[in-house]
């Protein structure tokens, strides 16, 4: 079974007392270890698509089961709890916690989400911290660190309560292009090494090329689906 | 628990300076409530005490309506022989009851055989009324304290008496009584001592022996005008009270109504009025303390969600359930309002310590008083605790808004 299936899902948003289409009927299916692109132009209804798929927001109609759960039907609180046994998240803004260090950042699923033993929580958050090359900066706090290194402790924090899935709105946007290739190859090496599958959002051609599946949006539809030569 | 405190320690150190005016006026405030109610309390403790130890005992049994016309000291509403010896019997059976003193009270004229003035006089058995009023003694500015408190044929004065007929310790002087039928009777008695004055009813009398009383009024019964009671601890004032009310109220007249009337002292005494102002005043600073605390936390944490929304966002998105996001702005909150309080405890101690080391002193009516203010540490849990609480209910809005925000719109948030 695919791990994303989408089944005719659109998305009004309401301004005013008027529905705004975002997404006008999408389907389509993602399978596992994917490192898949979603493209398009500005306002085509990337970020609301990824908002769907990470069980942040509801589709108005049609049907998108997540590793095999109608993400629909989710209350507000199992939906955090989905989401946080089995996705990742990677920003643009990298939205790390200011007050922790690399390490900390790291540790805050194992430790607030999950609720792992501190002797689990120390093995793996070594192992991620080593994986992503951040090991010598682990004491520093986000305003002491560069993007690039932001970014790397965002894909661990992501990575580390091993997730099927990390979803990444436009991950690259705010780093110059040989950190944001880094990044990139980064978190295809990860899905190499665990299998996660990564969906991730960009306007870059050149980054859009590193995908090996792209899907094409514009104004809420989609385009066209494609394999990576 | 310890890391949602820890990232709460965290963040409140991020904005130090906003952190620390706050806990600063938080603190103050607790400092203000605590020495208020240490210095209050003392000044109650001290007057309450020279009030019920060296003038009106904790309880007073009278012929009934004889406290309603006490300022004439009426001769004719005293207790009989007979009804004395039940209150004597129910007083001595009663456990919390440590000492009781009989007096006759009675008006006089006093001369110093070039002027005369009237005086208030107690007749007291000095042994009695020295268990039951054991701070008397301790008013004896001239003469011997530790003798005897007042021998037959001797009469402590008061000491505007003494200074307005200049007479002294030593001095013979006269007092001059019109007894219950109307004839006038006068005896010579040696000035005993003098009495500081203290506020109330009973701060400026005299005092004589008991027989010299009854000798003056030519009683032929052992009648008694009024019975002061000590009590083994005051904190049973109203236990007792009750208690004795219902063995009193067996004491009947002719007319089969209650006899007698007890009283305790603050229903004698004006100063039981500022006791209730002084409550009253710390009510309201309690009050205060609360609305400093609750304004200011809640000022800080409301900004502390508005600023951090798309921090908020973030651990949403990664799985925090709402729950927890709650806690931890509510510990931030409680953490906020722990610190402030304990720092204002902690300098309360400290004052408090100084003042006792170097007192305050400061005049109440024509008494002088030494306040030695004291923390009781019942108050001091209870202020900490208020501290928290308060704190714990400013916060509990602006966590409440952080643990609902929509994750979505707290990212885009800008
Ligand atoms: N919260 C919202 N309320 C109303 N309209 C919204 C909201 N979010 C998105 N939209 C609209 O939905 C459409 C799709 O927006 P979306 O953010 O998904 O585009 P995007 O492809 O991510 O664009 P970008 O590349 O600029 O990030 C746009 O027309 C946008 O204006
Ligand atoms: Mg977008």
């Amino acid at each position: 079974m695919a791990l994303i299936q989408a089944t005719n899902i659109t998305k009004n948003y309401r301004v005013g007392d008027e529905d705004v289409p975002a997404l006008r009927g999408l389907s389509f299916e993602i399978g596992e270890g994917a490192f898949a692109a979603f493209v398009g132009p500005s306002g085509s209804g990337k970020s609301t698509l990824l908002n769907l798929i990470g069980c942040l927001d509801h589709p108005t109609s049609g049907t998108l089961l997540v590793n095999g759960t109608d993400i629909s039907t989710l209350s507000r609180s199992s939906a955090a709890t989905f989401r946080g046994e089995h996705l990742g998240f990677v920003f643009q803004d990298f939205n790390l916690v200011p007050v922790l260090s690399a390490y900390e950042n790291i540790e805050y699923p194992l430790l607030m989400v999950r609720g792992w033993s501190p002797e689990k929580r120390r093995e793996r958050v070594m192992k991620m911290i080593a994986a992503v090359d951040m090991t010598e900066q682990a004491h520093k706090r986000p305003d002491q660190m560069s993007g690039g290194q932001k970014q790397r402790v965002a894909v661990a924090r992501a990575l580390v309560g091993e997730p099927r899935l990390v979803l990444a709105d436009e991950p690259t946007a705010n780093l110059d292009h040989d950190t944001a290739y880094r990044i990139l190859n980064l978190m295809k090496t990860m899905r190499d090494d665990y299998g996660t599958s990564f969906i991730f959002s960009t306007h870059d051609p050149k980054i859009m090329h590193e995908a090996e599946l792209t899907f094409t949006l514009e104004d809420g539809r989609l385009q066209s689906e494609g394999v990576a030569a | 628990m310890t890391s949602t405190l820890k990232l709460a320690a965290r963040n409140l150190l991020r904005y130090r300076r906003r952190t620390l005016l706050t806990a600063l006026l938080i603190t103050l405030g607790v400092t203000a409530l605590l020495l208020f109610v240490a210095a209050a309390g003392s000044f109650k403790q001290t007057m309450v005490g020279s009030i019920t130890d060296s003038m009106l005992g904790h309880l007073q049994v009278h012929r009934k309506g004889y406290t309603q016309s006490i300022d004439n000291l009426p001769l004719n509403m005293s207790l009989q022989p007979n009804a004395v010896s039940k209150i004597e019997s129910a007083l001595k059976a009663d456990p919390e009851v440590a000492a009781y003193s009989l007096r006759v009270k009675l008006g006089a004229m006093f001369s110093n055989f070039t002027e005369n003035t009237s005086i208030r006089l107690n007749g007291v058995d000095p042994v009695a009324e020295d268990a039951a009023l054991p701070g008397l003694r301790q008013r004896i500015n001239e003469g011997d304290k530790s003798g005897p408190l007042v021998e037959p044929g001797k009469v402590l004065i008061p000491t505007l008496l003494a200074r307005g007929m200049k007479v002294k310790v030593g001095d013979s002087v006269v007092l001059v009584v019109t007894n219950a039928s109307g004839s006038v009777n006068g005896k010579n008695f040696i000035v005993g001592g003098v009495l500081d004055a203290i506020t109330g009813p009973g701060g400026r009398d005299g005092y004589i022996h008991i027989n010299d009383a009854r000798e003056l009024l030519r009683m032929d019964k052992p009648e008694v005008m009024e019975i002061a009671v000590r009590l083994k601890t005051i904190g049973k004032l109203s236990e007792v009270q009750q208690r004795l009310n219902s063995k009193l109220d067996e004491i009947r007249n002719k007319e089969d109504k209650p006899a007698t009337e007890l009283h305790t002292w603050s229903d004698l005494s004006p100063f039981a009025n500022i006791v209730r102002m002084i409550d009253l005043m710390t009510l309201f600073i309690r009050i205060m303390l609360i609305a400093i605390v609750l304004v200011s936390v809640m000022n800080v944490m409301l900004m502390a969600v508005y600023e951090r929304i798309r921090e908020i966002g973030t651990l949403a998105a990664i799985g925090t359930q709402p729950g927890k996001l709650m806690a931890i702005f509510l510990s931030e909150g409680l953490l906020l309002g722990l610190v402030g309080a304990a720092a204002g405890i902690a300098i309360s101690y400290a004052l408090v310590a100084f003042l006792n080391v170097s007192p305050l002193v400061f005049n109440f009516g024509r008494e002088q008083i030494t306040l030695y203010p004291h923390l009781d540490l019942i108050e001091v849990l209870g202020v900490l605790g208020l501290a928290v609480l308060v704190s714990a209910l400013a916060s509990l809005q602006p966590a409440w808004r952080a643990a609902r925000m929509d994750p979505i719109q707290a990212l885009r948030h800008v």
